[in-house]
């Protein structure tokens, strides 16, 4: 089926991969520092988790952005209809995603108490609210959503109880809780950094358990899941670096090698989404109605002209992209300081 | 209960996009206000600017949250509303989307982070790179979206085809004649041109304020003479856009025109210009008017008998709604001729030495800052309403854009919610502005006395990345970890001596150090 004609197609597949790669590692942190902020005790503390990701979380979210507008450019019938079908999901988490930008930027705004207080929990809800729904619209995916051949949703053959997009989305939740904590423990010092040591551990138990979880469920319930394996089996080296990274964690912590732990905690995640896309590919969506109905990469695709120009853009674009990042990382390496002005 | 999606859709795109459309101005107007200051800093390394810079940079970054928060609605809307629309146009209008995310937003965000947090970090050079950068990023990003919004008013560089799924859709044949289509240029121009006006008359009404209260006496003064250069220019720059648009219009889309100017009837002999009035469509004419004669006709065909196409010339359904469109064209007009004469008055006031002891003008100009948004909404307000009935002009009715999977109650309790959530921020960001602007500029005593702590060292950026590098290329990325890690490595000993020295450098720690030093 795949032919060179194609191989723009495979392109931005893989490009779309990378921009969400992109978003949910480094997103993913700052995600899960919202998700651990509640644990802080003091005004002092949570001002510290606030402003660890202060500089960074909007350049992070840009990953996302760029993936929307991406993906409505490379694959406008995926954009149209996967966004249209989770209309609802997609409104909350835009809700969330609201909350979590103005809170950063208000809470600090006045002392009053009530006023923190209030900004926290909008930061904590809208942080754990949308990462579990980021992980509940991938199980949703992977189950495939009622098409038909007009390219439209039939909303009343869709069941929203499924158990298994619950368990992706509690999968999203412990893989950025457990990246946000180590990240906060690079950050961090003294008396706040042993307790995120507690949290490193917590938290990391937690994702095992769920990881293993989602696992026996995929498997079971998904059997077209590892199609693609058995295909290509050179793939499997995916999955490889996915238990050796998952594995390397807690050597790295043990070791007291956080900046290790970190990169293996990104390469979890990164693992995680190169074998959502090696489960699905060559499909986007998955008809539940037809499988012959699905939209792939070769029958949603925009003109080759377009990507063509959008993969000229993206070269163009990639390396000024990860040098801003590295400099923006850069000027704000080493541990938080509260100062002037900080959140 | 049947709810009518399309609406319904029509009105939470208005709604979410005239709220984010309140930010993305004044982010831009401000941004080059803040560049000037700061090159003014640098210029006369007077603590003054500076003052003035960290001022400016407060407000700038809570509105830039708002900016992020509001723009990534808009950016998931086009799929979940306008499905149909997104699949239509995809091929050209999702370009011009990623685009604007990967050349501007990234400059933007990430340059943003060190103009707020950086003053400390960086050196000013760098600092100023980092607000110039942010400016151009605004630029940039206004850029790519009117290139979208012009290509669904007036089409160019596509053709229309059968995509592999079996949907007609517009594809791109020329990517420049795509991107410079016919109302790219002039709108562009006169966006930007609203977006200067904004931030001049935002300085210039926290200016004037202060001085109605006879505080940051210096600040007041500088402040007001910067944004009334600022003003002035960019409100004269803006009737010579305003023509060209105008001009654009008559050309590109007649319907709108009619609609702007409440022209029912084509008639015969000359059309005659409205300055205000009430277009009544059951008459089909324009009541309480004030008008030129002829005037209409002498802008289109320069001359006064020829008469200009009235909305009877354009099929039923082809014809966009007047009222709105006639009344919120008109008050965008009649507030950039009030521009004009307040920033011109100021100007020469200015110059007899009297402009500083008008009260009643300082009152005038605390409040023009409404305007200025005023004529911004107003003027999207009219160009899109008069774009109707079509989404992508002539190609796509509004009613066949929407998504069909979506329904009217979902539809409906999102722009409730979005009408709960945007009062309450709106009600929240005005109060958080308005406390930053009553606290008003750092004092210049407390800044000395930073100053003077924060010995300059702007090597030591550049030293320090060199060692990190040096510790990734000697010992790997656990080299990261025992950076970050704080004081006291447990595998010190380990270190080199020279690079053990560069570590220390690392740690944040030396900070303090040197402030003692
Ligand atoms: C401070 C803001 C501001 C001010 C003072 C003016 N405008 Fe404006 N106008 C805009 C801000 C704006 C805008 C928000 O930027 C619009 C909306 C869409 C667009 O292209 O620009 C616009 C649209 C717009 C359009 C519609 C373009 C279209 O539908 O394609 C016309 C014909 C004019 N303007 C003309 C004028 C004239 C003759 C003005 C007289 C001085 C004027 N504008 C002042
Ligand atoms: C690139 C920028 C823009 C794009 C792509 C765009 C696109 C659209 C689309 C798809 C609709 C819905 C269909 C319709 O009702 O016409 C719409 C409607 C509308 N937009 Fe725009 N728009 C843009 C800029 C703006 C801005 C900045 C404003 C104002 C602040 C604005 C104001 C409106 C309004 C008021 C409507 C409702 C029109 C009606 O209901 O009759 N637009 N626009
Ligand atoms: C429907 C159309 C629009 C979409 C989809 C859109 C999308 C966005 C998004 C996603 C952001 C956040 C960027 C970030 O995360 O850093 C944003 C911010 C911004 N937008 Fe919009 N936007 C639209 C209309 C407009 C218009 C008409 C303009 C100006 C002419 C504009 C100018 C800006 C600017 C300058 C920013 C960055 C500064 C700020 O956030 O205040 N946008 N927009």
């Amino acid at each position: 089926m795949f032919t060179a004609e194609y191989s723009m197609n495979l392109a931005w597949f893989i490009l779309l991969g990378i921009l969400l790669t992109g978003y949910g590692v480094l997103d993913g942190f700052d995600l899960g520092v919202g998700i651990l902020h509640p644990v802080a005790r003091t005004d002092e503390e949570r001002r510290i988790i606030i402003n660890s990701i202060g500089p960074l979380w909007d350049g992070n979210e840009v990953w996302l952005v760029t993936f929307a507008g991406a993906l409505f450019a490379a694959f406008p019938d995926v954009y149209a209809l996967a966004f249209s079908s989770f209309y609802t999901n997609l409104m909350i988490i835009l809700f969330a995603l609201i909350f979590r930008a103005v809170s950063i930027e208000f809470r600090s705004k006045h002392k009053a108490a009530l006023w923190r207080q209030f900004w926290d929990s909008c930061f904590f809800l809208s942080s754990i609210s949308a990462t579990f729904l980021f992980g509940y619209i991938i199980g949703q995916l992977f189950l495939g959503l009622p098409i038909d051949a007009q390219l439209e949703l039939h909303r009343e053959k869709m069941s929203f109880i499924e158990l298994y997009p619950v368990v992706t989305g509690l999968l999203a939740v412990a893989t950025c809780a457990m990246h946000g904590s180590i990240f906060l423990y690079l950050k961090t010092e003294s008396e706040l950094q042993e307790r995120i040591h507690n949290w490193m551990w917590h938290t990391y138990g937690i994702f095992v358990m769920v990881y293993i979880l989602t696992t026996i469920f995929t498997l079971t319930q998904i059997p077209s899941a590892t199609a693609n394996l058995t295909r290509y089996p050179w793939l499997w080296s995916v999955v490889m670096v996915n238990v050796l990274a998952i594995g390397n964690i807690p050597r790295a912590i043990f070791l007291k090698k956080p900046g290790y732990a970190f990169l293996s905690s990104m390469a979890t995640i990164a693992a995680l989404a190169a074998l959502f896309g090696i489960a699905i590919f060559p499909n986007f969506i998955v008809s539940s109605i037809d499988p012959g109905l699905s939209l792939n990469i070769y029958n949603s695709a925009a003109s080759k002209g377009t990507l063509k120009t959008m993969l000229f853009i993206a070269v163009l674009g990639l390396p000024f992209v990860v040098s801003y990042t590295v400099i923006v990382y850069w000027v704000f390496h080493g541990k938080v300081k509260l100062g002037k002005f900080s959140y | 209960m049947h709810l009518d999606v399309v609406l319904l859709s029509r009105l939470q795109f208005a709604l979410t996009l005239m709220f984010h459309y309140i930010f993305p101005p004044l982010t831009i107007g401000l941004g080059l206000l803040m560049v000037i200051v700061e090159w003014l800093w640098l210029r006369t390394q007077d603590t003054f600017y500076k003052s003035m810079a960290l001022f400016w940079t407060k407000l700038f970054a809570i509105n830039f949250a708002m900016g992020v928060a509001t723009g990534l609605v808009m950016e998931f809307q086009f799929g979940t509303n306008w499905a149909i629309y997104s699949r239509f146009v995809g091929d050209i209008f999702g370009s011009a989307l990623a685009a604007e995310a990967i050349f501007a937003f990234f400059l933007e965000s990430g340059f943003l982070a060190v103009l707020v947090f950086g003053w400390d970090r960086v050196s000013p050079k760098m600092h100023f790179f980092a607000t110039c950068m942010v400016a151009m990023g605004s630029l940039f990003s206004s850029i790519w979206i009117t290139i979208a919004n012009s290509w669904q008013q007036t089409p160019a560089g596509y053709h229309i085809v059968k995509s592999a799924a079996g949907f007609w859709r517009a594809e791109v044949t020329d990517f420049w004649a795509m991107c410079f289509n016919p109302s790219m240029v002039h709108r562009m121009l006169h966006v930007w041109l609203g977006c200067f006006i904004l931030g001049a008359f935002f300085a210039l009404s926290i200016g004037a304020y202060y001085i109605i209260k006879k505080e940051h006496t210096r600040f007041a003064q500088t402040t007001v003479k910067i944004a009334l250069v600022y003003a002035a220019l960019s409100s004269v720059a803006m009737l010579v856009s305003g023509h060209f648009q105008a001009d654009a219009v008559s050309v590109n889309q007649p319907a709108k025109l009619a609609a702007f100017e409440g022209h029912y009837e084509t008639g015969t002999g000359g059309t005659c210009l409205y300055a205000f009035g009430w277009p009544d469509d059951k008459s089909k004419t324009v009541k309480f008017g004030l008008s030129a004669p002829g005037m209409l006709s002498f802008l289109v065909h320069h001359n006064f008998t020829q008469p200009v196409d009235g909305l009877d010339k354009f099929k039923e359904e082809d014809r966009p709604p007047v009222f709105i469109p006639f009344q919120s064209y008109h008050l965008m007009i009649m507030l950039g001729m009030a521009f004009i004469g307040l920033s011109l008055l100021g100007l020469i006031l200015l110059k007899f030495d009297r402009l500083f002891e008008q009260k009643w003008l300082m009152y005038i100009y605390v409040f023009s800052v409404l305007g200025a948004y005023a004529a911004n909404e107003s003027g999207w307000l009219a160009a899109e309403v008069g774009r109707q009935p079509w989404v992508v002009y002539g190609l796509l009715r509004t009613k066949d854009g929407v998504s069909h999977s979506v329904t009217g109650e979902q539809v409906l309790t999102s722009m409730i919610m979005f009408a709960i959530v945007y009062s309450f921020l709106f009600v929240v960001w005005v109060m958080v502005m308005n406390a930053r602007i009553v606290a008003g500029p750092p004092l210049l005593e407390d800044l000395a006395k930073e100053d003077a702590k924060i010995a300059p060292d702007s090597k030591k950026g550049v030293r320090e990345f060199w060692a990190m590098l040096g510790h990734l290329l000697e010992r790997g990325p656990a080299s990261l970890s025992e950076t970050w890690r704080g004081p006291a490595p447990p595998m010190a000993g380990q270190i080199p001596e020279k690079l053990s020295e560069g570590k220390s450098d690392l740690s944040g720690e030396d900070n303090n150090q040197e402030a003692k030093s």
